[in-house]
């Protein structure tokens, strides 16, 4: 295989690897360690991070893409596809590749809608012809419930042994920190008795293990969420989407973070004119409908790629570099409240006695302003880019339901509901497509929007003291 | 007072030059009448001669800043900048790339817009405010605790789900309104029931938590205290003190969007089949008509610019400590 | 002796977890006679408006009442309803607060807000409460009050909306007035408008009060009796007369010491070692043990008992063993005398000399925002300051004497003036220049939370200036440095690893003032570097201030409001009114024969602590004038009780009464 890396790739590596300094650097300093443990107190965020957890695990097996080997008999020469893969894909093979005609229902062994069928003798007529692969190892129609009911019984079995296993190495490695005996230290997990929720954490690990392994075996055998209009595991559209949703949700504030922090922390710091001028161009922008100047560079982007449809080899590339685009277009957006509020903040901060006291001392603006200011506004950064993400997901669905979202052969959630809204008005009504999607998104938003309180409710010193 | 209107009127104009500046540049520099001409046809291979008739038919013939051929005025005039940005300012939409009148659609579908965005509005702030103080008066216990939750589950899902899930079960399941659709005059209510209605739904989870934190903000201020030590009931002093100083970010926060308000909803309308500019606004989009779009930020950033100018003056009316100089 | 109208008894009030509480208030016990004001004396912390509130049972929502009785006037507060509670707040009880800004509702008119009290108890309505009102307001002394009725709080000065506030407290006559601190937010010359008004209103209704608050002045002013707390208790109860004639408890009595006056110049004022302890402790014995100077052994072992008889009791091991009188502390301190500071080299020589200071702020207005006028926060100062002494710059809230302060150090760009630091023009240097210039001139401010980066460490904190002046001292950080810096500060070793907010406010006013002399400065202006804090903690600064004098010989450019300070600390007074300087010369002179009829007045508003004799009092009336809109003429004359014509007419020139002593004041104009 042949490793690629789609600009969007790029991204998510670097925010990867920023987050993961910034948590070391994090961990040093007690002012941003102790809000985490804070954190850490809460059961509901706890929960809520296993569950974004998840869907980050997805996500970044989603980004590394390559292009697959191709079997050919010469060893020396390989040859590779065009097509561009990604490590998820082929741990989802089985899902992928199976395709079925058009649409099925969950766990269905035939067609959603009838098709003609031309049998032996010559006679032609309509009938729900059997499935390819859903329900295919099946000998009688009865045994689909039984076989169901065994195969996850057995998924569920083996996803809590393995669960076991993983709390014990949990436990046994607090007590070793803790130098607490086994009885103990199983005593705190199990009573909620422990700083950091732990019991909280392995429940919902339980969950989301037993979730997984369950629907992965029966989709060995079955469509777990049915298809969709052209036979695609549906299943395996939710889960391609998750990739989506989260790199709009992040690139989306990391490409707007630089300008918000600098031009923010600028305007408010140096006052005078250049504080009129980035007033100006952020209440400029932000009187732009969003939607419309969204709109505006989408379009703009498809007359771009409708020239220049040459200069991109692979229809993947294409579709990444509209999500590229999307997620500029769209912190472009959505730059402003967060600079407005850090003017606001930094207008305050100038007039406090430490900032006055290290212009006393002779301190540049350049290091007031990297070692008083930045620091003392990271919080209110860092609590934005959170309760950000949630908006950002949602708001993907909805683009693309204007059809100014990202491209229409990318997995998303938004497109999934879109397709499926067209097959609302069917009879009997195809509604699988559509519930996986919102299923999926709402399990992201709502484990984002409740890990994102308890952030606000540590990192927010005002909130603190009221509470 | 006026002064200051004034002088906030001064300051909307170049604000609306920069957004009339950049959208000129987003869509005739960056990508030039040909590019458009050329997708619009629809064709990659189109010949020169359809391009720049179809450039000649929608006015976009003419050289973008500086026509040197034109005489006089003509040279700054007879340029596109002029003829289809500048021109905005006197509400001169001209026409759309379809050949329609903007300026007559907009004042056409501005009235079903209203007739959704307003009631909407109104309800759900009543609804969410209600909530609100219901929330703040049991504050610190479990209704307080699970009622927060439950808006957060409220907020989370998309507003698409509200508006599919309520087309389903509404219209399709139990037949009480129509699934989609408008007529005018009193016609319309049996339309509107349903947007107004899944308007009001969607809103409820995150106005209510904004609300109850604006609220349980103003009950820790040492006012409060007072009151309580005055021998106020607790409901009067949730009603009367706190609600009085709670409306005022309510309030202001609500003018804002008051203007914006007749731009109608995107998804809404174009669900439930609103002729409004929303939909029109969409309809835009979808056929790439550039006039459309240009039109409507126009509109928009006027109506956002607006919106702040009613924020201010609504200050000084409901908060006795603000006055404008 | 007459029925209490107030007995608290055991009271015990928590706040926070309840696993781990925190002991605001425990076992309070005292009574409040009929027409009586009883004074819950203490520091910050010691749970004094905690007691108050768990009186009126309008703890924050985090605390609990846990114990005890509070009985008012036969009934049981604690064992009434919550409808029933209401109907004694309000009416039987009345309560004020501390911050007269925050503490009235600005959305409602001020009428609205007294006629709702007139109405929730006495159904009075209409016309009637209207009435009843504008009588109140007129009561209170706001001058026309029908007028007022409409007005809104935010269009009243602090002083006066602590009038309203008490008009609003005693609409329905009630017995008992607790007041938080009603006068800690006021400057002193408002401050003794309101302690009179109290005592007025006091003597007028017969009403009881329970007094807090921190200031012993205040206390005298009022108090009849006092209860001192510390550390959630009561440690003693006595009548105004004896407690400041003779306090019993220790903390009581170092209290007392620790304050500084003019007679204390030559000497370290005595402290209170250590810090208040944690509530959230279990104590075994005496809560002062640890800071006390004279422990018995029993101290930490067993909570001592009240002695004494009913006019002062002491909640102290000292007496129970030895009895009240035995145990007189009658050798008054004696160790902690130290000798009179010795001055260092060149001394006397001018260090800063300040020359027509003006820093005016544009007010605008009109379309274009033309300037229509200006705030005039200082217009024409001139100072001048020797090296090793310190300059006091006096005046109340408002005067402009910490935008001068800034101005001299050129945190804030002076309109007009010359600034010379020895010889060199400050507003003329550039901004490169100015910022090699900036180690020989530093700043300290008021509030110890604000002043330190709260993401900074200490040690990092302290270093800051010298990295910017010394290039060597750039890499690596010299913790040498750092220790000797900590040490002379007096603060431990490993404080430079830890953040600001694991201190308190001294130690942290202790780590600001490490800052400043990190960069060993010729001058700091100290810019009421001890208001916001304790009077055992200010002692605490005042004497390191001092001490870096003697042995360093920096001058310092004191800002405060705080006459009793600048008496034990300075060596020369200048005396700041909507920003100029009205009177300046030595201490002694200024403190003991101020000439200056705004001097006088400032002088006279101080509580005095001696019991004995009461000074001549000059009450100032109304309030400061905006500095946007001076008075024409000397900007004192609408206040001044000793007005003339010319004073209405030109502002004064300033007249020599002394060598060094000067005065801008017609008065003096016939004796040049």
């Amino acid at each position: 295989m042949r490793l690629v890396l789609l600009w969007t790739d790029i991204f998510v590596f670097v925010l990867l690897a920023v987050a993961i300094a910034f948590s070391v650097y994090a961990s040093r300093k007690e002012h941003l360690r102790a809000p985490w443990g804070e954190i850490g107190k809460s059961s509901v965020a706890m929960s809520a991070l296993v569950v974004l957890a998840f869907y980050l695990t997805v996500g970044i097996l989603d980004s590394i893409h390559y292009h697959p080997k191709l079997d050919s008999g010469d060893q020396n020469s390989a040859r590779y596809s065009t097509e561009i893969v990604s490590v998820f894909d082929w741990m989802l093979d089985s899902l992928r590749n199976k395709g079925e005609k058009t649409y099925s229902a969950p766990f269905a062994t035939h067609l959603y809608s009838k098709e003609l069928v031309v049998s032996g003798e010559a006679r032609q007529q309509y009938v729900f012809s059997r499935l390819e692969h859903g329900g295919a190892h099946l000998q009688e129609q009865a045994d689909k419930k039984l076989d169901i009911l065994k195969t996850s019984t057995w998924a569920a079995a083996k996803a809590f042994a393995s669960w076991i296993l993983f709390t014990l190495v949990i436990v046994k490695f607090r007590c070793y920190r803790m130098r607490a005996s086994w009885r103990e230290g199983l005593r705190q997990v199990v009573c909620a008795g422990t700083r950091v929720r732990w019991r909280a954490v392995l429940l919902t690990l339980l969950v989301v293990m037993v979730i997984a392994w369950v629907s992965f075996d029966l989709s060995q055998k079955y469509h777990v969420l049915g298809t969709d209009k052209v036979g695609v595991s549906v299943l395996y559209q939710a889960l391609k989407s998750i990739r989506t949703g989260l790199v709009i949700g992040t690139l989306t504030t990391l490409v707007m973070l630089p300008f918000a922090v600098l031009l923010g922390i600028m305007a408010g710091y140096f006052g005078g004119w250049i504080d009129d001028i980035i007033q100006y161009l952020y209440t400029t922008l932000s009187s732009i409908p969003a939607v419309l100047l969204i709109a505006a560079a989408i379009l703009i982007l498809q007359v771009y790629l409708d020239n220049h449809a040459a200069e991109l080899s692979s229809a993947a590339e294409r579709a990444d570099l509209r999500l590229l685009f999307l997620c500029l277009i769209l912190g472009v957006t959505s730059w402003t409240s967060l600079c407005r509020y850090l003017r606001g903040e930094s207008l305050k901060l100038r007039e406090v006695d430490y900032i006055q006291a290290a212009m006393a001392l002779g301190t540049t603006h350049f290091l007031i302003i990297l070692r008083h200011i930045l620091p003392n506004v990271m919080h209110i950064v860092l609590i934005t880019v959170i309760l950000d993400f949630s908006g950002l997901v949602l708001a993907e669905a909805v683009l693309s339901y204007v059809q100014i979202g990202v491209d229409p052969t990318t997995h998303s959630w938004g497109n999934m509901i879109n397709s499926a809204r067209l097959e609302m008005a069917r009879e009997p009504i195809v509604w699988w497509s559509l519930s996986a999607a919102l299923v999926f998104m709402f399990t992201l938003v709502l484990a984002a929007n409740l890990f994102s309180d308890a952030v606000r409710d540590a990192f927010d010193p005002r909130l603190r003291s009221g509470s | 007072m006026t002064a200051y209107i004034v002088r906030r009127f001064f300051y909307a104009i170049p604000i609306l030059i920069g957004v009339n500046l950049l959208t000129f540049i987003l869509f005739f520099v960056i990508s030039s009448p040909d590019d458009v001409a050329r997708s619009q046809l629809g064709d990659r291979r189109v010949s020169t001669e359809a391009i720049e008739s179809w450039k000649a038919d929608h006015g976009y013939d003419k050289p973008l800043l500086y026509n040197p051929s034109a005489g006089g005025w003509g040279k700054f005039g007879d340029t596109i900048f002029f003829q289809k940005s500048l021109r905005l300012f006197v509400f001169d939409f001209g026409q759309s790339d379809s050949g329609r009148d903007i300026g007559y659609d907009i004042r056409q579908r501005m009235w079903p817009s209203l007739a959704i965005a307003v009631p909407t509005l109104l309800l759900g702030v009543l609804l969410n405010i209600t909530f609100a103080l219901v929330i703040a008066f049991f504050r610190a216990t479990y209704i307080d605790f699970w009622s927060v939750v439950l808006c957060v589950v409220l907020l989370s899902i998309s507003s698409l789900f509200y508006i599919i899930g309520g087309q389903f079960l509404l219209s399709k399941l139990l037949h009480l309104v129509p699934i989609s659709g408008y007529d005018t005059g009193i016609n319309a209510i049996k339309f509107l029931l349903l947007p107004v209605i899944i308007g009001v739904i969607a809103g409820v989870g995150s106005g209510t938590r904004w609300y109850r934190t604006i609220f349980l903000e103003e009950t820790e201020k040492d006012y409060v205290r007072t009151a309580r030590a005055k021998g106020l009931q607790e409901s009067r002093v949730l009603f009367v003190h706190v609600l009085r100083n709670a409306l005022i970010p309510i309030l202001t926060g609500l003018v804002v969007i008051l203007p914006q308000l007749f731009l109608g909803s995107l998804i809404t309308e174009s669900f439930f089949a609103i002729p409004g500019l929303g939909s029109y606004t969409i309809e835009g989009i979808q056929s790439q008509d550039f006039a459309i779009v240009r039109a409507m930020v126009f509109l928009g950033s006027l109506m956002y610019i607006g919106g702040l100018l009613l924020t201010d003056i609504s200050y000084t009316l409901v908060d006795p400590r603000v006055s404008l100089k | 002796m007459t029925e209490a109208i107030l007995s608290v008894d055991q009271l015990t009030a928590q706040l926070g977890a309840e696993d781990d509480p925190i002991r605001a208030v425990d076992g309070v016990s005292f009574e409040i006679q009929q027409g009586q004001t009883f004074a819950l004396l203490g520091e910050s912390g010691c749970g004094k408006s905690m007691s108050a509130l768990a009186i009126m049972r309008l703890l924050p929502a985090s605390g609990r009442i846990v114990r005890g009785t509070v009985r008012f006037a036969g009934k049981d507060l604690l064992r009434l309803s919550e409808s029933g509670m209401r109907e004694i707040r309000g009416a039987g009880i009345s309560m004020i607060f501390q911050e007269p800004m925050t503490s009235l509702n600005p959305v409602l008119k001020i009428g609205q807000q007294i006629v709702e009290s007139l109405r929730t108890h006495r159904s009075v309505r209409g016309k009637a409460a209207r009435n009843e009102a504008t009588a109140l307001l007129d009561a209170v002394g706001i001058p026309s009050p029908q007028f007022a009725f409409e007005r809104f709080p935010h269009q009243f000065s602090g002083g006066m909306r602590q009038r309203i506030a008490i008009a609003m407290a005693l609409a329905n006559a009630p017995r008992l007035l607790i007041a938080d601190e009603p006068t800690t937010a006021l400057d002193v010359t408002i401050q003794a408008q309101v302690l009179d008004l109290i005592r007025n209103l006091q003597s007028r209704h017969g009403m009881s009060v329970l007094l807090i608050s921190h200031d012993l002045g205040v206390v005298h002013e009022l108090a009849d009796r006092v209860g001192v707390m510390y550390a959630g208790q009561i440690v003693e109860n006595a009548s105004r007369a004896s407690f400041f004639k003779r306090p019993l408890h220790p903390y009581s009595e170092k209290l007392f010491q620790s304050l500084p006056d003019i007679n204390k110049r030559n000497r370290s004022l005595t402290v209170i070692h250590g810090a208040v302890p944690s509530l959230k402790t279990t104590f075994e014995g005496c809560r002062f043990t640890q800071r006390c100077h004279r422990t018995l052994q029993l101290c930490s072992q067993k909570e001592p008992a009240w002695s004494g008889d009913a006019d002062s009791r002491v909640y102290c091991h000292l007496y129970t063993v030895g009895g009240l009188q035995s145990n007189a502390l009658a050798q008054q301190q004696e160790s902690e005398v130290e000798d009179a500071p010795s001055n260092g080299v060149g001394v006397g020589d001018r260090l800063l000399r300040v020359r027509g200071l003006k820093i005016h702020f544009p007010l605008t207005s009109g379309v274009f925002k033309r300037i229509t006028g200006y705030v005039r926060a200082v217009d024409g100062v001139d100072l001048e300051i020797p090296k090793g002494k310190t300059m006091a710059l006096v005046g109340e809230s408002g005067c402009g004497k910490t935008t001068a302060g800034k101005g001299i150090l050129q945190l804030i760009k002076p309109s007009m003036g010359k600034i010379f630091f020895e010889g060199e023009d400050l507003v003329e240097l550039g901004a490169r220049s100015l910022r090699q210039k900036r180690s020989d001139f530093q700043i300290i401010f008021q509030d110890p939370y604000a002043s330190m980066n709260p993401r900074m460490l200490v040690g990092d904190a302290i270093v800051e200036g010298l990295k910017n002046f010394d290039s060597a001292f750039k890499f690596p950080p010299k913790r040498d440095v750092i220790q000797s810096l900590l040490q002379q500060v007096g603060l431990p070793a490993d404080s430079a690893q830890r953040y600001p907010h694991e201190f308190s406010g001294g130690q942290r006013q202790r780590i600001a003032i490490a800052r400043a002399i990190a960069v060993r400065p010729k001058l700091i202006v100290c810019d009421e570097p001890t208001s916001a804090l304790d009077l055992s903690v200010q002692a605490q600064i005042l004497n390191l201030l001092k001490d870096l004098q003697r042995t360093t010989g920096i001058s310092y450019l004191f800002i405060t409001h705080d006459i009793s300070v600048v008496a034990y600390l300075a060596h020369f007074v200048a005396v700041m009114y909507l920003g100029r300087i009205v009177e300046h010369g030595p201490v002694d002179q200024v403190l003991t024969r101020p000439k200056h009829p705004y001097t006088k007045a400032l002088l006279s508003s101080v509580p005095a602590l001696d019991a004995d004799h009461r000074r001549q009092v000059t009450r100032l009336a109304g309030d400061v004038p905006s500095p946007a809109s001076p008075p024409s003429g000397c900007f004192f004359h609408p206040r001044c009780n000793q007005v003339m014509p010319a004073c209405r007419e030109k502002y004064p020139q300033l007249f020599r009464i002394a060598k060094n002593h000067v005065t801008a004041c017609h008065l003096y104009e016939s004796q040049e």
